[in-house]
């Protein structure tokens, strides 16, 4: 990361969004919005297809004017001519996107640093980085959907940037890929950058955000990390129960009076939804239970419980 | 908002490179030299006359083969020039970076532009060359200006391919818009000009004629080439109605030049919305 392109940094938030929509027709995409990411921040924006995060990270990038409101990046209002200086500081990798089949990794690399007034010098270097070394100099047409992926992360690390928006971007990547992406997320957010990313592999996104919003037919109806969500949901703890043949009746009388909800999902398992507060209480009352269970798992509350709950109120 | 040279400069660099790489800048060029050496030897078999004549026949029968292919090329060069970027998904990317709107719009329009006059420039200079030595200076003159019209002539309708790929939704409305434009201008707009002319008698919109062919880049280059040349001008039909006032070189290439301008303009102006 190039210290130099850190030192312009305001304080402030890296990007505020303030009371911003985004109408087409009757169709509201995005009404009234307000989400302040702060700098050095890494930020999930997640939501069903129709959301309205693609429209709302669009307005972030200057792409979409907003309706109504206003939306800074880095400080500087998006879309006015002032923000030509802020798009060399930001990193945009789209969801999808398809480069130019005719050209090189290298070549395309080389395309994107003269638009973003970059140099060249540093193609080689995150052609490396991304694992696309060998590969430098082959069409794109011979590239697979997992070394595209790759590719278009270079071209979002082009010019060190210090905001970076990525679209969907572990799309195509296998299991090593997206480890090796990620890792290049942590070093560049140890480097101080803030990242936003956009997801629909809910799991993947929970152990690595620090905080997240969830939108939901184009608002926001939650932000904050996963912890502070799940506590502030209360969402319950689900446990698992494999029960000894003909010993159900025996379990679900340990359980007693506890107000959690027991449901049989076969002949010799119980599913146990319990408020977290309770948590201790009932592995207390089936440790009770002794030789009528088998084994127990405990499940917390997941990014998809938080999303489809918001999403299906 | 200011206009800054070096992304239009990569962009225009890309889209003329793409263009020589693939060898579509060879076969037009190649297209262009052939056809020309065929008609300038060929041209006045149907007269019983093989081999070159005059320069002004030759220049007066590569305008009917330049009025069909030109306009065509350039269509078919430019007409997704936005739209195929859209539908790809790269134009989200490459609006993301530190270019403009009209930046973008300008450099593909110019690299294609670039492309065009460098095969037409290749193709018909070859043809120049091989004639050298039977033309005068005047000769040299005429074809250098029939070269500069057509040059032209793409660049106006490669203004309208790019209004087309910015209306157009989609590559394959785009396609169809462009095919269409070509047919309007090439085949339609004279045909109804005429039909007026005869079902009136001659009578109707007579006088507002020549004005009228200036909205059509393709009569403005044939007006440009032709009203010179005395021997030919009477088998071109519309343009032997282009009175002599309005036959200055100046205002004909003005007028191509706008028609090179205006379209790109309302293309900026929409893209921009």
């Amino acid at each position: 990361m190039n210290g130099s392109n850190h030192v312009s940094i305001e304080s402030g938030p890296a990007v505020d969004v303030r009371d911003v929509s985004r109408h087409y027709g009757a169709v509201r995409a995005v009404d009234g919005v307000d989400l302040a990411i702060a700098r050095g921040e890494l930020f999930g924006l997640i939501g069903h297809n129709g959301a309205g995060k693609s429209t709302l990270f669009k307005m972030m990038l200057g792409l979409v004017r907003p309706t109504r409101g206003s939306v800074r990046v880095d400080g500087t209002e998006v879309g006015g001519s002032a923000f030509r200086a802020v798009r060399r500081r930001i990193g945009y990798l789209p969801e999808n996107v398809v480069f130019y089949d005719n050209l090189s990794g290298y070549e395309t690399l080389r395309f994107f640093a003269r638009l973003k007034g970059t140099s060249e010098a540093g193609c080689a270097g995150l052609l490396d980085r991304v694992g696309l070394a060998h590969a430098a100099r082959r069409r794109l047409r011979e590239y697979s959907k997992g070394m595209r992926q790759r590719l278009g992360l270079a071209q979002a690390l082009l010019g060190d940037p210090h905001l970076l928006f990525l679209d969907e971007p572990t799309t195509g990547l296998d299991p090593e890929g997206i480890r090796d992406f990620y890792a290049i997320l942590l070093e560049l957010k140890d480097g101080g950058a803030t990242i936003v990313l956009t997801s629909h592999i809910l799991a993947e996104i929970q152990q690595r955000v620090d905080r997240l919003a969830i939108m939901a037919d184009g608002r926001v109806r939650a932000v904050g990390s996963v912890q502070a969500l799940r506590a502030e949901r209360d969402l319950p703890v689900r446990i698992g129960v494999d029960v000894a043949p003909g010993m159900l009746v025996d379990v679900r009388t340990a359980l007693g009076i506890l107000p959690v909800d027991v449901r049989e999902t076969d002949h010799s398992r119980l599913e146990i939804a319990a408020p977290r507060a309770l948590k201790l209480d009932v592995l207390t009352a089936l440790t009770a239970a002794g030789a009528a269970i088998r084994d127990v798992d405990i499940r917390e509350a997941t990014l998809e419980d938080l999303f489809f709950g918001e999403g299906n109120p | 908002m200011t206009l800054e040279l070096a992304p239009i400069a990569t962009v225009a660099g890309k889209e003329f490179w793409d263009r020589i790489r693939s060898l579509w800048v060879l076969a037009i060029a190649l297209l262009f030299t052939v056809f020309a050496l065929a008609i300038a030897y060929f041209g006045g078999a149907q007269q019983g006359a093989v081999g070159f004549r005059s320069i002004g026949f030759t220049i007066a029968s590569l305008v009917s083969l330049v009025i069909y292919l030109i306009p065509l090329i350039a269509l078919l060069l430019g007409f997704d020039a936005i739209v195929g970027e859209r539908e790809r998904g790269s134009l989200d990317l490459l609006l993301s970076l530190p270019i403009t709107r009209l930046e973008l719009l300008l450099g593909k329009y110019l690299g294609l532009a670039a492309a065009l006059a460098f095969s037409t420039l290749a193709g018909f200079g070859l043809v120049a060359l091989v004639l050298a030595r039977r033309l005068d200076l005047a000769g040299l003159g005429a074809f250098g200006g029939f070269m500069l019209s057509s040059i032209l002539l793409g660049c106006a309708f490669l203004a309208i391919a790019v209004l087309v790929s910015v209306v157009a939704s989609d590559r394959t409305r785009a396609s169809g818009l462009a095919v269409a434009t070509w047919f309007v201008f090439v085949l339609l707009f004279d045909l109804v000009l005429l039909g007026v002319l005869v079902v009136g008698g001659g009578k109707t919109g007579g006088a507002a004629l020549p004005y009228l062919l200036l909205l059509n880049p393709a009569d403005v280059f044939r007006v440009l080439n032709v009203h010179a040349i005395d021997d030919v001008g009477a088998q071109y039909g519309l343009t032997t109605v282009f009175p002599a006032e309005l036959a200055h070189d100046g205002l004909l290439y003005a007028t191509l030049i706008a028609w090179c301008i205006v379209p790109l303009a309302v293309a900026a102006w929409r893209f921009r919305r």
